[in-house]
């Protein structure tokens, strides 16, 4: 259903693309993690896919959803598909949400130019009802402040379901909310991908959690990808020293006891160039030729891709 | 919504009997006698003549006693006589408000028309030729005194192509509005700057809210967009800020009523004050100031019904 291929997208007067030659894809029902930490080019990848650059980006490549490139739409088509096709859930639904304007009209005015105004207010009950928020026609004349984070989330995924999209993309969903919330959220999330046939993109920088959720987890490092595989087996046996690194930084309560052991250095700006692979400055595997080789990936034993000149090293 | 509108009702009388104090203070300590005055000058005046003049309008009475018995004759809308054209306060006034009022009432809608829409334009163009020209334009006019702006205005549409008439007030509507046009425009000028860059700036602000990027994500017309979650979001601040500026025109209006020779509160103000013609001073003051508290208090009642969050706040603090 999505296929990006190859996308990069440079930014005028940054050092390095804010995105390198990602390729990503999504079937109908599948869902797709994308991990890595902020400024890693997960949310520049899925607001690729709504053909939302930042203004001067230049994009190569191609993103194509249905066989239809987003790129090279014309502004009507952009439109048609950011209305019909994908929908975007994002981390703050209280930001989402027109302040001063009702639950109701938010998703009304999403219903709108296929309702009319009682059918549109009709099927919002509905859909506050699909997602599980009590008194949902009470919660159509109340204003965002008055809801919590949670419920307010519930009513932004009403409204990504409003328009029947084939894809959804969660944008770091719940990492503004509490533990239970969050919970619930996913579960309804996963529940409404199984009954919708909907693909999933989850964006997480919280690899547990994609390992729970997710088909097949990407993980993003400077734009790039550097390893992808099934999530059970991405869990089990990291390949890239990044995704090993990122599993190391949560706690665990297993018998090892090992207290997090977070990655050295910052992720990189948009300001660091990079000769050679740029996780080498923070890699524990590291070595001088690692700073003039040009990632490219290279196929796993248990499927999947890693980018790392040391996997090879290492497997023989 | 009840308890905070009475609370506000209950503000607007608090303030208006604090002016009506500060008011009738400040006339009654301006220099010069008003017993002298009324006793026809200086000129062959005996003490016992002032002491009945005196008499006659309270004036040997006690400050407080005074403003007592004046508040009290306000509130039954008894404003006094004028000491200076000896007609009845209140039918000076009636008189002289409605012109005042529909030279505020047609600048202001000049100045929300011109002012409110080059702002939107600055803020939906930024950054291109439109908006700097909008910029510098609204900076000239703010930069010129509505009175010079009135002498050049007569001076060239009024004397040179005789477009509009440079004096009086008119008659009827059509002839009320030809007459005004060129006093409400240099009123207008003053307040575009202010007014058009509050507007561009809070447009702009509420062009950059997250909610309006998921509006675009979301894949509505740009128009949609654009007005109902853009200027949807900016009208609470813009309608706030009209509301003052044309409060305090209600002031302001002398200079052009003086340029245009129009008979309106303004320069009945001024004659008062310089013929120490207290009940007139002291009405139109309290007018003007009653003007100001209603519009603001007004603006500040509608508030809640354009952001929902400003009820909530009030009802927890």
């Amino acid at each position: 259903m999505l296929d990006i291929e190859n996308l990069t997208v440079h930014l005028p007067g940054a050092a390095r693309p804010l995105l390198a030659s990602v390729s990503l894809s999504i079937r109908p029902g599948e869902v797709v993690g994308l991990v890595g930490e902020s400024g890693s080019g997960k949310s520049t990848t899925a607001k690729a896919v709504l053909g939302l650059l930042p203004s001067g980006a230049v994009a190569h490549g191609r993103v194509l959803l249905d066989g239809a490139d987003v790129l090279t739409m014309s502004p009507a088509d952009l439109r048609a598909h950011r209305r019909h096709s994908v929908a975007m859930i994002h981390q703050d639904p209280r930001a989402a949400l027109n302040p001063v304007r009702r639950v109701g009209d938010f998703l009304v005015e999403r219903l709108m130019p296929v309702h009319d105004k009682r059918s549109a207010r009709a099927r919002a009950v509905e859909l506050l009802d699909a997602v599980g928020l009590s008194d949902p026609a009470r919660r159509l004349r109340q204003y965002p402040h008055e809801l919590s984070g949670g419920m307010l989330q519930r009513v932004v995924i009403a409204g990504a379901l409003a328009t029947r999209p084939r894809l959804l993309l969660a944008d770091e969903a719940t990492s503004a909310l509490d533990v239970t919330t969050q919970a619930e959220i996913l579960s309804l999330l996963d529940r409404l991908r199984t009954e919708h046939g909907l693909g999933l993109l989850l964006i997480t920088h919280d690899l547990h959690l994609a390992a729970a959720m997710c088909d097949r987890v990407q993980v993003m490092y400077a734009g790039g990808t550097v390893e992808q595989q099934e999530a059970s087996e991405l869990f089990r046996s990291p390949a890239h020293p990044y995704t090993r690194g990122l599993l190391d930084c949560s706690p665990s309560l297993d018998a090892t006891g090992l207290p997090p052991h977070p990655i050295p250095g910052q992720p990189p700006s948009l300001a660091d160039e990079f000769p050679g692979c740029p996780f080498a400055p923070r890699c524990p595997l590291a070595s001088a030729d690692c700073e003039s080789w040009t990632p490219v990936p290279a196929a796993l034993p248990g499927g999947g891709t890693a980018a790392c000149l040391q996997i090879p090293v290492r497997s023989a | 919504m009840f308890p905070a509108a009475g609370r506000q009702v209950a503000g607007l009388l608090a303030t208006l009997v604090v002016a009506s104090f500060v008011i009738f203070g400040a006339v009654y300590a301006a220099p010069g006698d008003p017993a002298v005055f009324l006793a026809g000058g200086r000129d062959d005046l005996t003490p016992e003549r002032l002491a009945v003049v005196r008499e006659q309008y309270h004036l040997d009475e006690p400050f407080l006693a005074q403003y007592l018995h004046w508040l009290g004759n306000c509130l039954r809308l008894d404003l006094g006589r004028s000491f200076q054209y000896n007609d009845e306060v209140v039918d000076l006034l009636a008189a002289r408000v409605p012109t005042t009022l529909a030279l505020v009432a047609y600048a202001t809608v000049l100045f929300v028309l011109f002012g409110v829409g080059a702002g939107v334009l600055g803020a939906l163009r930024r950054g291109t030729w439109a908006d700097s020209v909008l910029i510098g334009g609204t900076t000239l006019s703010a930069s010129v005194p509505s009175f010079v702006a009135g002498i050049g205005l007569a001076a060239i549409f009024g004397v040179q192509l005789g477009w509009f008439p440079v004096t009086g007030s008119g008659e009827g509507f059509a002839g009320t509005l030809h007459h005004l046009t060129l006093p409400a425009v240099s009123m207008a000028l003053g307040a575009l700057a202010v007014i058009s860059r509050v507007t561009r700036q809070t447009v702009v602000e509420a062009a950059g809210a997250d909610h309006v990027l998921v509006a675009r994500a979301s894949g509505f017309p740009e128009r949609q967009v654009v007005a109902r979650h853009v200027l949807r979001n900016a009208l609470a601040p813009i309608i706030t800020m009209c509301g003052l500026v044309t409060a305090g025109m209600l002031a302001g209006t002398v200079a052009v009523e003086t340029v245009f020779g129009l008979s309106g509160v303004g320069s009945l103000l001024v004659g008062a004050i310089n013929g120490h013609d207290f009940p007139v001073a002291q009405a139109v003051l309290l007018l003007m100031v009653t003007g100001y508290i209603v519009i603001t208090t007004a603006v500040d009642l509608a508030h809640p019904l354009l952001d929902a969050r400003v009820k909530t706040a009030r009802r927890v603090a």
